[in-house]
């Protein structure tokens, strides 16, 4: 696993907002150390990715509301060819999707922490841990994921 | 047969540029391009001159306008782009063609790909793009996107290996299936002198042996990466009658997308799926037929698992069942029941984005494969897997109409 403070080497591209602003709120939460997400405030639908519409009834720009960043992993990969030479070094290294049930089990991606040759089981429990990165300029925060 | 349309066209003529390893080819993408064209149009008894609509998917491909410019095509009145991204598109470009002709919008339709790499590019592979020294940024829900580069899915293999771990782990099929599928594409490419695997035969034991790519993937549950270019020319079924082949006609064809199949973070109910669950049906219903009634099946292999939810979806298979129906000796052309990719498809005869599958469909229902299977007159082509936007399509040999 990775001996940096942060689960990957500092080699990979900063997540922005789109050009249009609509995810900002997400970013912005994520580096407050809160996860904000989608929800409807029509029909009360749990949405994600982020839309400019509730995808269920239609109702524009849905409400940006916090959730607990809990969950449990619903599919995994563990990375052996990164398809990054930088990423050899960490190898393997393993990729979650986490969904959360208190949120209308919509799914986030991150890693899962810890040695990238671990067990790693659908349906296990998993917390979210944010990571802080600041790079050419840019402070953003990643939500990784621990084993409850 | 009246009641359905498609059959109103027939696939005429299929040819190919020659495959090369990656990067090898000796012709740059748009002399590659010409050749399969060339080739498909000697192979129906078709001038070149005659091409008047073009159809193709991916893109970015070759412009029809360098095309038709290059060819002195009197007129091209139709050209087609389909928006599926990788392999998902190749069925629906066929069915375009179709549509195009029996809609009066052109008579003589060319469906082509190619697939050129840059010398030292690899699939998945990043080049100087990140961490060369400048910062990039990545923003959005699509593929390499914020949601997904930031934490190191960044390659075709890890993005489309999730849904495959959960084949195996939530729904239980046994890795024996990969293997038997990979090594059936193998040892059909044994027996295809132009595949580029023809004379590299795959063992169980090298298949197990060999690296992992992204669990559950291994080496050789990938598709192959090479340099060439397949075409194929469309018409009516009344001018097919008086070429040079057998006319393969179209029973189905279609695309589908199903609902969120694109949202971040893999927010869609089915993950777990090779995007064919709406439209095998449908397809089965268009072409009057059922799973049974399938001689041989082309299934687009950009990952073998994928394959085996494709095979699902369209009846040949439950997961319960996978690992006894999805054995090597079932899946060859040589006695097996279920025939399968006997070109050698995308893993051992060449990737040119499912073009191959389509093709070599023709050729059996011809006759011509080089791993015929006996009375061949339906056959079952599938495009891009686990993509989020799919296509199929069925032949079918006159008798069948």
């Amino acid at each position: 696993m990775t001996t940096s403070e942060t689960y990957l080497p500092d080699v990979l591209p900063v997540p922005l907002p789109m050009d249009d602003g609509m995810d900002k709120p997400h970013w912005d939460g994520l580096n407050a150390e809160k996860l904000i997400v989608q929800r409807c405030g029509h029909c009360h639908t749990w949405i994600w990715g982020p839309e400019h519409v509730c995808y269920n009834c239609l109702a524009w720009d849905p409400d940006w509301v916090e959730t607990e960043p809990k969950g449990r992993i619903y599919a995994w990969t563990r990375v052996h060819t990164p398809g990054m030479d930088a990423l050899k070094p960490v190898t393997p290294y393993i990729c979650v999707i986490v969904e959360l049930p208190q949120a209308g089990n919509i799914r986030l991606i991150g890693n899962l922490l810890g040695p990238g040759t671990q067990d790693v089981k659908i349906g296990e429990e998993v917390v979210g841990q944010f990571e802080h990165h600041s790079k050419g300029g840019y402070d953003y925060t990643l939500l990784q994921w621990r084993k409850a | 047969m009246s009641r359905n349309p498609l059959t109103a066209v027939a696939i005429s003529g299929i040819g190919n540029s020659g495959f090369y390893p990656r990067g090898t080819s000796p012709d740059p993408d748009f002399r590659l391009v010409l050749k399969a064209l060339f080739a498909a149009c000697e192979d129906a008894g078709i001038n070149p001159k005659e091409i008047d609509g073009l159809a193709s998917y991916c893109g970015p491909v070759t412009d029809p306008r360098r095309i038709a410019c290059a060819l002195g095509l009197k007129e091209l009145r139709y050209a087609s782009l389909q928006w599926a991204s990788g392999g998902g598109g190749t069925s629906a470009a066929f069915a375009n063609a179709a549509s195009a002709i029996i809609a009066g919008l052109a008579d003589v339709v060319a469906v082509v790909r190619s697939v050129k790499m840059d010398v030292g590019a690899r699939y998945g592979q990043f080049g100087g793009a990140y961490g060369g020294g400048s910062v990039e940024t990545v923003s959005g829900y699509g593929f390499r996107g914020a949601d997904k580069a930031p934490y190191g899915v960044l390659s075709s293999a890890t993005t489309l290996s999730f849904q495959a771990n959960r084949l195996v782990e939530d729904a239980g099929v046994p890795r024996s299936a990969f293997s038997a599928v990979s090594r059936a594409s193998y040892h059909h490419a044994q027996q295809n002198p132009d595949a580029l695997m023809n004379g590299r035969p795959l063992s169980a034991e090298r298949y197990e042996e060999s690296r992992w790519i992204a669990e559950p993937y291994k080496l050789y549950d990938c598709c192959l990466e090479n340099d060439g270019a397949i075409a194929a020319i469309l018409v009516s079924a009344e001018r097919a009658k008086n070429l040079k082949t057998k006319p393969v006609h179209l029973l189905a064809a279609g695309e589908t997308m199903s609902f969120r199949a694109d949202s971040g973070a893999f927010n869609w109910p089915d993950l777990c799926s090779g995007a064919f669950r709406d439209l095998a049906p449908r397809l089965y219903r268009q072409a009057g037929i059922g799973p049974q009634d399938v001689d041989v099946v082309q299934v687009y292999e950009n990952f073998v698992p994928g394959v085996v939810m494709a095979l699902e979806e369209f009846g040949f298979c439950t997961y319960e069942n996978a690992g006894e129906v999805l054995t090597f000796e079932n899946l060859i052309a040589q006695g097996g029941k279920l025939p399968l990719n006997t070109s050698g498809g995308n893993l051992a005869e060449a990737y040119v984005l499912g073009m191959g599958h389509v093709v070599e469909g023709v050729r059996q229902i011809r006759g011509s494969s080089s791993n015929q299977v006996q009375d061949a007159n339906i056959v079952l082509a599938t495009a891009g897997p686990l993509t989020p936007m799919t296509s199929a399509l069925i032949l079918g040999s006159g008798d069948v109409l």
